[in-house]
């Protein structure tokens, strides 16, 4: 990043020309056009995020209802801090959510290295399949979910009827059944984002210069040398961005899932997103769900944090 | 893409090295496009099932071969009535090939179905809320590539945060500041919250853009006599038409997108098109066609513009950090 010192681009200028233009020159302040262009986009923010998100720590300590809105709102401390910390359920809805998470990337840095690995040996048409690969990952997560519910169908779907032709085990009904269910998030978001994972790798294998291999092949280093002592030290930043982003990202996902299984069948998939839909909107306990927002948002403020660090990292 | 040529260049080594590697190429070149292959067999199954007549659409096995009707887009964009034989006979000769469609299933067209209204609400709201997010962006994106501005890193990195934000958490507030200031389902509302999600990533790829165009071009603006704020349109707008144009697709396919909010804070009035796509299978008991033809002409845009803008991909995921 260049962030080089230049509040005194006009002060420079003016210095080096003749009095008459200076006052053409200085128009408006530096400091007063900063403030000028920078302060809409702050208030904004401030307006539709950050206001709410007061609200939300206050409601927390309140025993507020949405649905309800001429009750009195009573302040009610940390009760709904502690409620939630006690309940069992709690602790289920983020083990759903962690399930997700942990499987989603390891499946998606193994399969998005190495395909980061093979178009990297740029054979004929690498562009072209690239891009055709990435055309998941823009998609609408919601819609994706809805239409990937027909792919799984048990007794007419694609998907079972591919998973036949291997093994003959019957309809596979990936959404209805216990076990299954918590696979069925996992296959959808492998096959939308595993692209992003390969494409920050890719972005970092391109960025190794070629003499370091070189200088190995010198040294007659193995391919598999190569790999751990070059290779993946130098790729290691872009996928741990890759795995801070989609992580967070998973961590709060909550579109796919909704249309996929609605956190079904029981609560097998209620991530923790899902959960805190259903109590606020639902159940319309926005006191306690508020609660349970905060906890969700130190968490994710928390990770995104370590994001930006990583960012700035790999933008040097 | 840029490697082709630094990898291409040991091609001066022994014989069997190359050989080697050739076929390495080949086999590396081969599982990508299986891979590819697979990732497009469910993009490929949807726009077929679009196709489908309805009990087509449910037949097992899957039938790869079919007979193409237009039924999913009629019904798609049609609410009908079921209705007894004997008054279908005595309404005469279908005028048009849609009628005929559907009075083929014993119903009537009784009008529109809201599709089209949905369509359009994304619309709007995904074009007026990129327009204002690109907009507040390229000001403060300016703002902080070329000035001093205290506490810089801090403001970017508040300005990123908000987008972490889980959507769901912040509802709850919005929901209940909309339903007092009257803009719960409302394209103008949702217009303001879409702006404010997407002029952060709007705020680090302008800034990215923007650190790229030479400051002697400004300089020697001011110098022939223009002021700062000339300089910025004249000048370095003009140089950022690209990026611009680049920081408003993804703007506008996020907007597109979006989902949680648009499921939470709008009905019947402002509903965009991703919470009404799923409803349609319970309109039309298990309709499938209908549902993937509506998916279909949902993802049709989004397809266009991820390849229109392959080669920007990977600074518009990554907030402008990683370039190339």
């Amino acid at each position: 990043m260049t962030d080089r010192p230049s509040d005194s681009l006009t002060d420079r200028v003016a210095r080096a020309t003749p009095g008459v233009v200076v006052q053409k020159v200085r128009g408006l302040s530096d400091t007063a056009i900063a403030w000028l262009f920078i302060s809409p986009t702050i208030l904004l923010l401030l307006a539709i995020n950050i206001f709410p998100l007061i609200w939300t720590v206050y409601l927390s300590f309140t025993n507020y209802r949405a649905n309800r809105p001429g009750r009195p709102i009573e302040w009610v401390g940390t009760r709904n801090y502690e409620r939630l910390l006690g309940s069992e359920d709690i602790w289920g809805y983020l083990q759903a959510t962690a399930h997700f998470v942990v499987w989603t990337m390891v499946i998606q840095v193994v399969i998005g290295l190495s395909l980061a690995l093979l178009i990297n040996r740029n054979f004929k048409g690498a562009s072209f399949w690239t891009t055709v690969i990435l055309i998941p990952m823009m998609l609408s997560p919601a819609v994706v979910g809805t239409f990937w519910t027909y792919l799984y169908q048990p007794q007419t779907g694609i998907f079972s009827y591919i998973i036949n032709l291997f093994v003959a085990v019957g309809p596979v009904d990936m959404i209805g059944s216990v076990d299954l269910a918590p696979w069925s998030i996992i296959i959808v978001d492998t096959w939308m984002w595993t692209p992003y994972i390969m494409l920050l790798c890719l972005a970092g294998l391109r960025s190794i210069p070629e003499y370091l291999y070189e200088a190995a092949e010198i040294d007659r280093a193995n391919a598999w040398q190569k790999f751990w002592y070059i290779t993946l030290p130098r790729i290691m930043p872009f996928l741990m961005l890759a795995v801070l982003f989609r992580g967070i990202e998973n961590f709060k996902m909550f579109d796919m899932v909704v249309e996929l299984t609605s956190g079904g069948p029981g609560s097998i998939t209620e991530v923790a997103s899902i959960n805190l839909k259903r109590e606020a909107f639902e159940k319309w306990r926005t006191g306690y769900s508020s609660a349970f927002a905060v906890i969700l948002f130190v968490t994710v403020f928390g990770l995104g944090n370590i994001y930006v660090k990583a960012l700035n990292k790999v933008k040097q | 893409m840029s490697a082709a040529a630094t990898t291409g260049t040991i091609g001066t080594t022994a014989h069997s090295v190359v050989e080697s590697s050739s076929r390495g190429k080949w086999l590396a070149g081969l599982v990508v496009v299986a891979y590819a292959l697979i990732t497009l067999i469910p993009l490929v199954w949807i726009l077929a099932t679009s196709l489908k007549s309805p009990p087509d659409s449910i037949s097992y096995p899957p039938k790869v071969i079919f007979e193409p009707s237009m039924e999913g887009y009629v019904n798609l964009f049609t609410t009908r009535s079921r209705q007894t034989e004997e008054y279908i006979e005595n309404l005469g000769p279908a005028e048009t090939w849609y009628d005929e469609i559907v009075r083929k299933r014993n119903m009537v067209i009784v009008g529109p179905s809201r599709f089209l209204d949905r369509y359009f609400n994304s619309v709007v709201i995904g074009f007026g809320s990129t327009f204002l997010a690109v907009f507040l962006g390229t000001l403060a994106a300016y703002g902080f590539s070329r000035f001093k501005v205290p506490l810089k890193d801090d403001l970017l990195f508040f300005i990123l945060s908000t987008r972490m934000m889980p959507p769901i958490a912040v509802a709850i507030p919005i929901y209940l500041m909309y339903r007092t200031l009257g803009l719960s389902d409302t394209a103008l509302g949702m217009i303001l919250l879409y702006t404010a999600v997407n002029v952060s990533l709007s705020v680090w790829l302008l800034k990215g853009f923007m650190d790229e165009i030479p400051r002697e071009y400004e300089e020697a603006a001011v110098v022939d006599g223009y002021t700062r704020l000339q300089a910025f349109w004249k000048v370095v707008l003009p140089q950022a038409r690209s990026g611009i144009a680049a920081t408003a697709i993804f703007c506008l396919i996020f907007a597109w997108n979006e989902y949680a909010f648009a499921l939470l804070l709008t009905s019947g009035n402002a509903q965009t098109a991703p919470p009404f796509i799923p409803i349609i299978i319970g309109e039309g008991g298990l309709d499938w066609p209908a549902v993937a033809a509506g998916t279909t002409l949902f993802l049709l845009p989004i397809v266009f513009f991820t390849v229109l803008l392959r080669n920007q991909l990977l600074r518009g995921i990554t907030f402008g950090a990683v370039r190339k």
